[in-house]
């Protein structure tokens, strides 16, 4: 899929709320992201980061509020959705017994991906995994599987690429490989969400930062050097009030 | 349709592969459903008055309790390591990770079923040879499939999934048993009537292939 098969902004999000049980995690958030930007989202633990990735990626249902990814209603057209969607999450999403060339086939298969060799073959040379692609997942390295886990979410060439801390567990040289796929800006649509812990990396990668607090975004600003001060100061104050609200 | 049947074997062809490397699945319930033929079998000496009564219940059972194990381990493969949460990023609806997961455990428990039934007719002294029991066997094995595919990704998020499944699963499911067991029972005796309980089978499966996939949706969604 590709741009014109997709309006608006790359990512709308509009009063939207999630609780788990009596635990408000999403108050009311908002947040919109231009096509081509890369924006990362830093937030303490518990302030609803991997909430709102889980909802745009259309995991969880939201309680409240509407979600378009690629100008698409992601509650109601989810099948769609996904499909412009290229998810990193905190786990591989790879199966042990199945080796790194038999997950990312399998995957291509259920995105009914053409040139299906071809894309894996670009993929994992991209993640610098080729001499790993016949070895059975289960006996990789956590920083190894989280290549092929980089690598299963760019095989569909995803328009907009989530990624949740994607450079926990990675090694300098797949952190380079990772910065790589995140300013590639050969398709000048791509857009990227990323969330991390890590200031000066979320920074240098970014158009723009923004901070989740108590389940709202609490600063949006442009990523720059000269405003990391800034940006840390308002993290701290954040940080200490929203640690232990929610999931 | 072709899409569709298309993701919905390659989901069958996911877990065959997966099968096939780890064993997981049809050595557990091949075990039980053996271990529960065989104490059965010594614990109630079966006669020629009383085995075509106790026999179809026996078997039955093995069945059920030995599939019960397998459904556990299918989800738990999907939940261990987020798996489920990489089948839900493909842009297919959600129905179609149901057949393909309930196809699955479909395929495995008819797999089980083929290489216990021998033992069954060996050790209670049956023929092999009873055509009957097929329509018997693919029907009830469908439901115990369908329904239990739901109920296992339910229970998969609850703390004690290996207690939740059963508990959930079972009150559901008992009718289909019921009749399976009494269809068996006349299938064993020589008795033609066993096809009026096909009909019931029949109904029971199209209600829970419509109804399951729904319910599959909400389950699997946080």
């Amino acid at each position: 899929m590709k741009k014109n098969d997709a309006k608006g902004l790359a990512i709308e999000v509009k009063g939207l709320r999630k609780a788990y049980g009596r635990t408000q995690v999403l108050r009311g958030m908002d947040l919109e992201v231009p096509w081509g930007q890369v924006l990362t989202i830093l937030g303490p633990n518990g302030s609803g980061k991997t909430t709102l990735i889980k909802t745009l990626a259309t995991l969880i249902r939201p309680d409240e509020g509407s979600v378009w990814v690629a100008g698409t209603d992601v509650r109601k057209r989810g099948n769609r959705a996904r499909g412009f969607i290229g998810l990193v999450t905190h786990d591989p999403l790879l199966y042990d017994e199945l080796t790194g060339y038999e997950n990312l086939k399998f995957y291509a298969r259920m995105f009914r991906l053409d040139s299906v060799e071809q894309r894996i073959e670009t993929v994992t040379a991209r993640m610098g995994m080729t001499d790993r692609l016949h070895q059975r997942a289960g006996t990789l390295s956590h920083g190894m599987k989280k290549r092929f886990s980089i690598a299963r979410a760019l095989l569909h060439d995803p328009l907009v690429l989530i990624m949740d801390e994607p450079e926990s567990g990675l090694d300098q040289d797949a952190l380079g490989l990772l910065e790589n796929v995140i300013r590639d800006k050969s398709d000048p649509y791509r857009t990227v969400l990323m969330t991390t812990h890590n200031l000066e990396r979320g920074i240098a990668l970014s158009d723009r930062m923004a901070i989740i607090s108590r389940g709202v975004i609490s600063y949006e600003g442009k990523a720059d050097s000269a405003l990391a001060g800034e940006i840390r100061q308002r993290y701290s104050d954040l940080a200490g009030l929203s640690a232990g609200d929610g999931s | 349709m072709r899409d569709y049947l298309y993701t919905v074997m390659t989901i069958l062809w996911k877990d065959v592969l997966l099968e096939t490397r780890s064993k997981d699945i049809i050595v557990s319930v091949l075990v039980f459903a053996l271990l529960v033929i065989v104490v059965f079998n010594f614990a109630i000496t079966p006669t020629p008055q009383t085995v075509t009564l106790i026999a179809p219940g026996v078997l039955w059972i093995a069945f059920l309790f030995g599939g019960v194990l397998g459904l556990n381990r299918s989800f738990a493969l999907e939940k261990d390591g987020g798996n489920i949460h990489g089948l839900m990023m493909a842009p297919v609806g959600r129905d179609v990770i149901f057949f393909g997961k309930m196809l699955g455990n479909f395929l495995f428990m008819m797999v089980v079923e083929l290489l216990i039934f021998p033992v069954f007719a060996v050790m209670y002294n049956f023929s092999l040879l009873m055509p009957g029991l097929i329509p018997i066997a693919v029907l009830t094995t469908l439901a115990v499939a369908t329904v239990g595919t739901v109920f296992s990704a339910m229970a998969v998020n609850t703390r004690s999934r290996e207690v939740m499944l059963p508990v959930l699963f079972f009150p559901v499911v008992v009718p289909a048993i019921v009749a399976a067991v009494e269809a068996s029972a006349s299938v064993i005796q020589g008795d033609a009537s066993f096809t009026r309980w096909l009909p019931f089978l029949v109904v029971f499966d199209a209600i829970f292939l419509v109804v399951s996939p729904v319910l599959f949706q909400f389950v699997i969604e946080e």
